[in-house]
């Protein structure tokens, strides 16, 4: 597909001009800045940009203290290192403080690729959803990546946003705006709701086009805001589709399908299927093996939707 | 230890002696009320917060955060009452309040949190995390050319954490000559002494070795806390470390170099004791 980019590649940029417009931010990387894309910031900012090196548990505890002298940290290293290696730090210096320190984490999912399980990060949404005071995004596309930087400088409080390493095709227009807590309804449908965040909103929509062929009308929602969610939107596509699939490049444990399905059973309990990586480690191959190896396909989503709408029927 | 150059006063002297009696006496106080908390390492770091407190930082409780105002962490939080206690002795909160340490709906949490007490710069109380806090703090003065000072005190049990030493390097890398960081080197941890437990020593080679400016004092000693506080400030490009020689339990004869009242607290009988023989010293 054509002018495909990695939300990293749009952090990057939208970074940059962030610094260009708010004198007030400064970015922290631990060796990682030309993957994370932190270095376009440091090229145009090189006195608000420091490297703290392979050290992620003072990476974000420095975070926390230019935090609570005022400045807007953006803090950036693989998901693996930010959210498992410093996750106390990024629990008792930066929430319990509820210090103003942004956690933008790149390389999130499977999609890391050939690296390998060492540094695919399929629980890092599970962890941070956890932590009270702290926001969880995790944006679909480089439009959708760009507003949630600008939001997340304008927000007061701890945010984490999770991006990837591969392209993903764009999803929206230059005109969406990100709002926090709201999902975005990106089709509109009635036997089944599929409810996606980052790099599955793309086959999400295509599993929702393929149904409409196959007699089966769905609802897609994008839920980049995880932490809050909108839950009158999930309550409402329980009440109107009565059945719901949730997709992440994430454990099924913990994440978005986690997040949904507690709203689901305390509000309006309706058949929900869970499309995700199914407890296990990944291991090295490039993003689309991977992706079709553990099932997060668009063909993945349909065989999900079928199963609930038949659930919903029985 | 080098020659003395900056001298206290005799008056100075004898206001930090009678701040420090205080600061101790509510130690015991609301460590023995609270029936729990940790009251030999906070004895032991009373004459540097004393002299940080009201000698050096240019600190007022009327404009708490002020955003050019000197900064302290507590890195070794489980210091907590040492710093409640000298706060209040500031008259950062009523000294009445010392007494609710610990308990349900209190604003003096088990280890200092930030956002209930006004004059707590970090929250902390995980070991290790404090000094990366305060690196960034000073960091924040540079890229702001603010001219506050950064304050840190460490234990020396913490320096087993590998985030210490993170953050040691982060601090010589980035030459923060405006952080000025301590160890309470009172010798023992929970489980015996430093040395026997996983020894962090030798601690003032490490620190060199790591690029910082190192100064040994003792920690009891007003005129020697003072002085390595202002050489600290002369030294450019570098962050100083000062490393304490106390006493744990210190001010408190049957508490002294005890490991057990790392994290114990007084009966009432032994309060009375105690406070005592702070008057007495």
């Amino acid at each position: 597909m054509a002018n495909q980019l990695a939300t990293r590649e749009a952090y990057g940029l939208a970074l940059k001009d962030l610094g260009d417009r708010n004198k007030n931010v400064v970015v922290l990387d631990a060796d990682l800045s030309k993957s994370t894309k932190t270095n376009v910031f440091a090229k145009a900012h090189p006195d608000r940009f420091f490297n703290a090196g392979i050290a992620e548990q003072n990476l974000i505890g420095v975070g926390a203290g230019l935090a609570a002298a005022g400045k807007i940290p953006f803090v950036s290293t693989f998901a693996m290192f930010a959210t498992g290696r410093a996750f106390e730090q990024v629990r008792n210096s930066v929430c319990y403080p509820k210090l103003n320190v942004k956690i933008a984490a790149t390389h999130a999912g499977l999609t890391v690729g050939e690296d390998g399980a060492s540094h695919q990060s399929i629980e890092d949404v599970a962890i941070m959803r956890a932590l009270p005071n702290m926001t969880v995004i995790v944006p679909a596309d480089p439009a959708e990546t760009k507003q949630v930087i600008d939001f997340a400088a304008e927000y007061k409080g701890p945010v984490y946003i999770r991006l990837g390493r591969a392209a993903v095709p764009n999803i929206f227009g230059e005109a969406y705006e990100f709002q926090l807590g709201k999902a975005a309804l990106l089709a509109d449908g009635t036997d089944v709701t599929i409810i996606a965040c980052g790099i599955m909103v793309a086959p999400a929509r295509h599993a929702a086009e393929q149904l409409i062929s196959q007699g089966i009308s769905a609802r897609v929602l994008n839920m980049a805001s995880i932490k809050p969610i909108d839950t009158e939107a999930i309550i409402a596509a329980a009440r109107d589709t009565g059945a719901i699939v949730t997709c992440e490049e994430h454990s099924i444990i913990g994440g978005l399908g986690s997040a949904v399905a507690e709203v689901l059973v305390e509000n309006t309990p309706v058949p929900l299927e869970r499309v995700g990586v199914k407890d296990t480690f990944g291991e090295s191959g490039t993003p689309g093996e991977l992706l079709k190896k553990y099932n997060l396909t668009e063909d993945a989503i349909v065989a999900a939707a079928k199963k609930v709408v038949s659930r919903k029927r029985a | 230890m080098k020659e003395m150059e900056i001298k206290l006063t005799p008056e100075e002297l004898s206001e930090l002696a009678s701040r420090a009696k205080a600061i101790r006496g509510n130690i015991v106080r609301m460590v023995t009320e609270a029936k729990s908390g940790h009251p030999g390492g906070s004895l032991s770091a009373a004459d540097i917060l004393a002299v940080l407190y009201f000698a050096e930082m240019n600190v007022d409780p009327s404009q708490a955060q002020n955003a050019d105002r000197d900064r302290f962490v507590l890195s070794k939080g489980h210091a907590a009452p040492v710093l409640y206690a000298t706060l209040a002795e500031k008259g950062y909160f009523p000294k009445e309040e010392l007494l609710s340490l610990r308990r349900i709906n209190s604003r003096l949490q088990g280890h200092p949190e930030m956002k209930s007490i006004p004059g707590i710069d970090m929250s902390t109380g995980s070991l290790g995390q404090g000094l990366s806090a305060a690196c960034g703090m000073a960091l924040a003065g540079k890229v702001d050319a603010r001219d506050y000072r950064v304050f840190a005190l460490l234990g020396d049990g913490e320096l087993e954490e590998g985030q210490i030493w993170e953050a040691a390097m982060f601090a010589a890398h980035y030459k923060l000559d405006n952080l000025t960081a301590f160890v309470d080197f009172n010798g023992l941890q929970i489980d015996g002494p430093v040395a026997e437990v996983l020894s962090p020593l030798p601690i003032p080679e490490k620190w060199q070795a790591f690029g910082w400016n190192v100064l040994i004092i003792d920690g009891h000693n007003y005129n020697e806390i003072y002085d390595a506080i202002q050489t600290a400030k002369t030294v450019k490009g570098k962050p100083t470390m000062i490393v304490a020689k106390t006493v744990k339990g210190k001010g408190v004869s049957q508490m002294e170099n005890i490991a057990d009242w790392h994290g114990k607290a007084p009966s009432r009988e032994e309060c009375e004791t105690f406070l005592a023989a702070i008057e007495g010293a």
